[in-house]
């Protein structure tokens, strides 16, 4: 359906086995994503979203199948994929600007330069005030928005949101969709975002997967409206069609409620 | 009314002054107490002045012992076979808790060995340690390693495991290896519990010293106690104990003061 697959994931399949059982957490998932777009996952707990994720960020290997991005075959943690979980996972013991160095650090790759860019990213976010600053000192807010600059600033071209959103209080996560919208369009970069949240989903998206569970399967695609994509998440929830879209998903996943 | 904040946190802070004055006195009291009622019981022979002597004679014997230059030697033996076994102790089980994380294959193999030498009594390696290492400061420091290392070596290692780990997923996502895992996020954040077993470490190598010098030193403050034991010398006996309350609460305080250098920045 994309015109050039920048993601590209064939026959996506992971058993993750333990001692009680081998349990299918995904199967056969096809699926392509083009370059700069913003594609949602929803589905009900245990349809293997995460697990998706983990794939694409290289700390799992499927079981079967294969992961290319821009045409070459994943095989670990790629410098191109930036990886953002549920919670900020700031480490208490260093500041803002230490905790937001960590990646580029790892890779090798904190000069002055990157540093200079790590300083840009925190203004840009509204912290530079804070940079000296331990986690602890650190709303919820501005600590998921550290740790958006912690994913940025090794410059990956893919981001994975693990619903980034869902530990904040109602009013700092609109801002912070909003926020994060805006850096991602503005950086150019494609961006796979899994949420519990269809509201949330169909406000950020390009393009949202529903998956069903036991295996997790791609059960419906749904494209949102041009109008819809074009505006800013928090807009995105006032507009028109934005309420028919959201009725019809909530139905689709009721669907698999038990 | 007005309120004025200002005036209210003086109040408090005045409260506070008061009530830690209210706690240093009752415990200065307690002690002073103490003191006098050993003192008055041991002179009126209520209780056995043989056994218990009696504040001012062990007071005196200090004091003749320090200007005869008597008691130096054995402090600095005992404190420093102290020290060396406690930084060993503590040295040694956290690298041994970091080889036991690096290969869970090992973890498996020693679970129940560590478990068996945890519960076994330490100190009953004492013959051996002394026919090995020979009577001496090596046999007594060798001793408060043995009563510290295990515990040590499970504390940390727990702590270790308990890591959350979407941290080490962090460092996984940027393609960090287990060395680095290991420097970024399991050591530092075992930071506090390191510190912790420190403070537990400060009295076993207490006792691990204290018995290894029952067993087999010429020098030292246990040595002294039994010493005492034997020449029915109680008051040296009790004059050995005060020196080494003083210089363990010495060494805690030392612990304390390094742990709040070391984890002064967490929330």
């Amino acid at each position: 359906m994309s015109a050039h697959a920048f993601i590209e994931m064939r026959d996506l399949t992971h058993v993750y086995v333990s001692k009680a059982e081998a349990n299918e957490a995904i199967s056969h998932i096809d699926l392509s994503i083009a370059q700069g777009e913003f594609l949602s996952l929803v589905g009900p707990s245990g349809c293997g979203k995460t697990t998706i994720l983990s794939c694409l960020a290289g700390i799992i290997r499927p079981t079967q199948g294969m992961i290319r991005i821009n045409g070459e075959t994943l095989r670990g943690p790629s410098s191109k994929v930036g990886y953002m979980l549920q919670s900020d996972y700031l480490f208490e013991w260093k500041s803002i600007i230490e905790n937001v160095c960590i990646g580029l650090e790892i890779m090798g790759k904190r000069t002055k330069e990157n540093e200079n860019y790590a300083q840009f990213l925190l203004h840009e976010m509204g912290l530079s005030r804070y940079k000296n600053h331990y986690p602890s000192q650190l709303s919820g807010g501005m600590r998921q928005r550290a740790a958006l600059v912690r994913t940025l600033v090794t410059n990956p071209d893919i981001l994975l949101l693990d619903e980034p959103f869902s530990a904040l209080d109602y009013q700092t996560k609109l801002r912070l969709e909003d926020l994060v919208f805006d850096t991602l369009k503005k950086h150019e970069k494609t961006a796979i975002l899994v949420t519990h949240d269809i509201g949330e989903a169909i406000a950020m998206s390009d393009r949202i997967i529903i998956l069903k569970r036991n295996p997790g399967q791609i059960k419906k695609e749904v494209v949102i409206a041009e109008e819809l994509r074009r505006k800013l998440p928090f807009q995105a929830r006032e507009a028109e069609g934005f309420h028919e879209l959201f009725r019809q998903m909530w139905k689709e996943l009721e669907e698999d409620e038990d | 009314m007005k309120i004025d904040p200002v005036k209210i946190h003086q109040r408090y802070l005045q409260k506070q002054k008061q009530e830690r004055i209210k706690v240093r006195s009752v415990q200065l009291l307690l002690l002073v107490g103490f003191i006098v009622l050993w003192e008055i019981a041991s002179v009126q022979k209520w209780i056995d002045p043989l056994i218990f002597s009696q504040p001012t004679k062990i007071w005196a014997l200090l004091l003749t012992n320090i200007a005869d230059g008597n008691l130096f030697p054995h402090m600095t033996t005992t404190l420093s076979e102290t020290v060396v076994g406690f930084v060993l102790g503590t040295v040694f089980g956290t690298l041994l808790a970091s080889i036991i994380w690096w290969s869970p294959f090992l973890d498996k193999v020693l679970e129940p060995y560590l478990v068996v030498l945890n519960s076994m009594p330490k100190v009953a390696l004492g013959p051996l340690l002394i026919v090995g290492l020979g009577p001496g400061f090596f046999s007594v420091t060798a001793m408060a390693l043995a009563v510290t290392v295990i515990i040590t070596t499970i504390t940390i290692y727990t702590s270790f495991k308990e890591v959350d780990p979407n941290y080490i997923k962090v460092i996984q996502t940027f393609g960090g290896n287990k060395k680095q895992i290991y420097q970024k996020v399991i050591l530092p954040a075992s930071f506090p519990t390191i510190v912790s077993t420190l403070k537990v470490n400060v009295g076993l190598s207490w006792v691990g010293v204290i018995v290894g010098e029952y067993l087999v030193a010429a020098q030292g403050l246990g040595y002294l106690i039994i010493y005492g034991f034997q020449v029915f010398n109680f008051t040296l006996v009790l004059m050995s104990l005060v020196i080494i309350a003083c210089l363990a609460a010495l060494m805690y305080q030392v612990v304390f003061y390094i742990e709040k250098m070391l984890i002064k920045n967490r929330g």
